[in-house]
């Protein structure tokens, strides 16, 4: 592993102790157990079906397609989602659960480009150049229509980013009802001294700007239409 | 009647530009829309007071032992193979990342939007050493071509322009030959940067928060160019200032709720992205290098003074949106990148009374921006703590000030007076607006006008602001 380096730090920190008027701490700092704790009050004790009912809206209030399959229909649900943007070169990830879901004929197609198979680093290229990047979510959160990307290796992050559309496949099963679930996961990894991934997306919906005199605009920078597909795999 | 009173004034003014009239109707607009969508949010939320609670209470906990938290953080970077430069002052800010760009042998660098870097001019500094900055937010972008216009709000920076304006200034700086639709100004800025990205050597972002426990950046944005700036180049630097942290990502959770429902009233922004370091081994995009300055920038100072809460800002922007005086004067008038209520309070503090010392009176006292806050920032308490100081520092507090200070202590002890001097405020100040500088409005906000006349918006006058400090600088 490479290692970093760091500049100037004694000299910054003994400053903003001697300013907090006591001694260096360099150990020994717990978290409060803090008194209020609203966020895991939050549909608590939603069922599965009810986490879904609120993704849904919550879709409609980010500019979001949602389709809803289950693993047979998969694959023909992303040929019309793909037909009705007029999208014919994909971007996917390398990621065994496109196999798992049943989409081994569609990852075979050469207008698929899986990610990390295109010689020369022109992934970046030809992920550019792709009208749809597809990709599973990791985490999905209810609250907020939001799809988690653990990104590395073969989850490329540009995959989700750089073409003109989104789709993400949501599995039912990775539905939780918002941040703090995740965040939690995430909290206990580093505490374990696990390395986190080098890009964890929260993407909720096309990217957009109210820049222009206070008017949402979407699709800016990142795509300009995203689709969700859920897929019932219970 | 005091509706009327302010239409017949907005009539009257628009003589004086078209420029003028379109902010304030805009910043009316901005204001009123803002604050619904973020009353909803809280509505939505439900326990608001609750998860105001738990957000101050992590602030002041980080706050309290930042030297802790920030050697964790800077560990942490170092161990997932980045570099931390800790910079005490803006010019070793700029020195390093200068530093980091000849050794890359950077032309081009795209950044993303990031208030830090405003502060410390960096772009200037970068400039002068012969990169091209290319600002890739829409608003930031619409400014920086449009010969850098400042920024008026932290959130909106192109606030203060229609779209007219943006589609000549689009037409004559860049070829742009369509309509002044949002759309279509928005697809255009799309494709022209979209091709700065491609080829920019280095990214350069803020940072809305950097989490102690992973040594990582995040991220809160709707446009995507964050991620494109932190996707393609080959070098990333990130810039905070040295109290945008929290302990860990369960922190995280928390403050980005807050951040997103308080600034936009959204859930959560398009994109929330959470960074950790270089690219790692089998990675095919991200930085293969990643720098994070880490700036004080005077922001030690305020350590362990009355004013330390107002280092818990986390820049959403909703005590400006509430803010009677803000929606008269829009953001320019503050002469400096952080206007309105955390304006008044942060400026003085990082610049020295000197420049902004009329800030801390540019406020009615109405106590909307503490109400607003999601991290319960006494905003207008320590707003009177500045007079105090600065009455205190100069010993030649006029009568009227004193007087102010009375007032204050009478309305705030009389909700209902308390209330009406923050209802009124926006509709008193217009009718006395006069050769663009507001005189002796009556009622609740006399103290203040009396002695002092507040300088009502004027383009040129934030320019040569604006200039000056850039010549200084240099
Ligand atoms: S002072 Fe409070 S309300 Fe104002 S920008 Fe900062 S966090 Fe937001």
């Amino acid at each position: 592993m490479r290692q970093g380096t760091i500049q100037n730090k004694e000299s910054f920190l003994n400053n903003i102790a001697e300013k907090l008027g006591r001694e260096r701490k360099t150990s020994g700092v717990e978290r409060p157990s803090y008194q209020k704790q609203p966020q895991w009050d939050i549909m608590a004790d939603y069922t599965t079906d009810q986490l879904v009912d609120v993704l849904k809206e919550q879709c409609t209030a980010i500019h979001t397609d949602v389709r809803e399959t289950n693993i047979d229909g998969l694959a023909a649900v992303i040929d019309n989602v793909m037909k009705e943007y007029g999208a014919e070169k994909a971007s996917i990830w390398d990621d065994p659960r496109f196999v798992e879901y049943g989409l081994a004929p569609f990852v075979e197609r050469p207008d698929v480009n899986i990610w990390g198979s295109a010689p020369d680093e022109d992934d970046i290229k030809i992920t550019e150049q792709a009208d749809v990047g597809i990709t599973f979510s990791d985490y999905t959160l209810a609250e907020s229509g939001t799809v988690v990307l653990m990104n590395g290796g073969g989850k490329g992050q540009s995959v989700s980013l750089l073409p003109t559309y989104y789709i993400a496949l949501i599995p039912l099963s990775t539905i939780v009802p918002r941040m703090s679930q995740v965040n939690k996961k995430i909290h206990e990894e580093a505490k374990a001294g696990h390395r986190v991934p080098s890009c964890i997306n929260f993407i909720s919906g096309p990217s957009n700007s109210a820049d222009i005199e206070l008017n949402l605009v979407v699709g800016v920078h990142g795509p300009v239409r995203a689709c969700y597909i859920l897929i019932d795999d219970r | 009647m005091p509706m009327k009173i302010g239409e017949r004034s907005f009539e009257s003014r628009v003589n004086k530009g078209l420029d003028d009239s379109y902010m304030r109707e805009t910043v009316r607009e901005a204001q009123g829309r803002l604050h619904t969508n973020k009353a909803k949010a809280e509505e939505d939320l439900g326990q608001w007071e609750e998860w105001r609670t738990l957000s101050e209470e992590i602030r002041s906990h980080t706050l309290e032992n930042l030297d802790f938290y920030l050697e964790q953080l800077s560990e942490n970077v170092v161990k997932n193979g980045g570099h931390v430069f800790f910079a005490q002052t803006a010019e070793e800010a700029n020195e390093y990342v200068k530093e980091v760009a000849a050794k890359k042998e950077a032309n081009k660098i795209i950044k993303s939007k990031s208030m830090v870097t405003e502060e410390i001019s960096m772009n200037d500094a970068l400039e002068r050493a012969g990169c091209e900055v290319i600002e890739s937010d829409l608003g930031e972008y619409i400014l920086q071509i449009d010969d850098h216009d400042p920024p008026s709000h932290i959130v909106a920076p192109a606030l203060h322009k229609n779209k007219e304006q943006i589609r000549e200034t689009f037409e004559r700086l860049k070829g742009y030959d369509k309509t002044s639709k949002p759309e279509e100004l928005t697809q255009f800025a799309r494709e022209q940067l979209r091709q700065e990205f491609l080829e920019a050597d280095i990214g350069i972002t803020g940072c809305n928060f950097a989490v102690a426990e992973s040594g990582s950046v995040a991220l809160v944005t709707n446009e995507g160019n964050a991620r494109l700036a932190t996707t393609i180049p080959k070098t990333q630097i990130s810039v905070m200032g040295m109290e945008r942290i929290v302990p860990t990502w369960e922190e995280l959770d928390v403050l980005v709720s807050m951040l997103c429902r308080s600034a936009v009233g959204q859930k959560l922004t398009s994109y929330v992205t959470g960074l950790s370091g270089p690219r790692e081994e089998g990675d095919l995009d991200g930085p293969e290098e990643f720098h994070l300055v880490i700036v004080d920038n005077g922001r030690s100072n305020i350590l362990g003074t009355a004013f330390q809460s107002a280092l818990h800002c986390i820049r959403c922007a909703a005590c400006i949106n509430v803010c009677p005086i803000y929606r008269h004067v829009g953001g320019h008038s503050y002469g400096s990148i952080y206007p309105g209520p955390i304006g008044a309070v942060l400026s003085p503090l990082l610049e020295g009374y000197e420049d902004h010392k009329d800030l801390p009176y540019a406020s009615s006292l109405c106590a909307a921006c503490t109400d607003a806050c999601p991290v319960k920032i006494p905003l207008h308490e320590l707003l009177i703590e500045h007079r105090k100081v600065i009455a205190e520092k100069e010993k030649k507090t006029s009568i009227g000030e004193r007087y102010a200070m009375k007032g204050f202590g009478l309305a705030a002890s009389s909700p209902g007076l308390f209330q009406m001097a923050a209802k009124t405020a926006p509709y008193m100040l217009s009718p006395f607006s006069k050769d663009g500088f507001i005189e002796k409005g009556p009622g609740p906000l006399s103290g203040w006008t009396d002695v002092r006349s507040f300088p009502a918006p004027e383009k040129e006058r934030f320019r040569d602001w604006f200039k000056n400090r850039k010549k200084e600088d240099s």
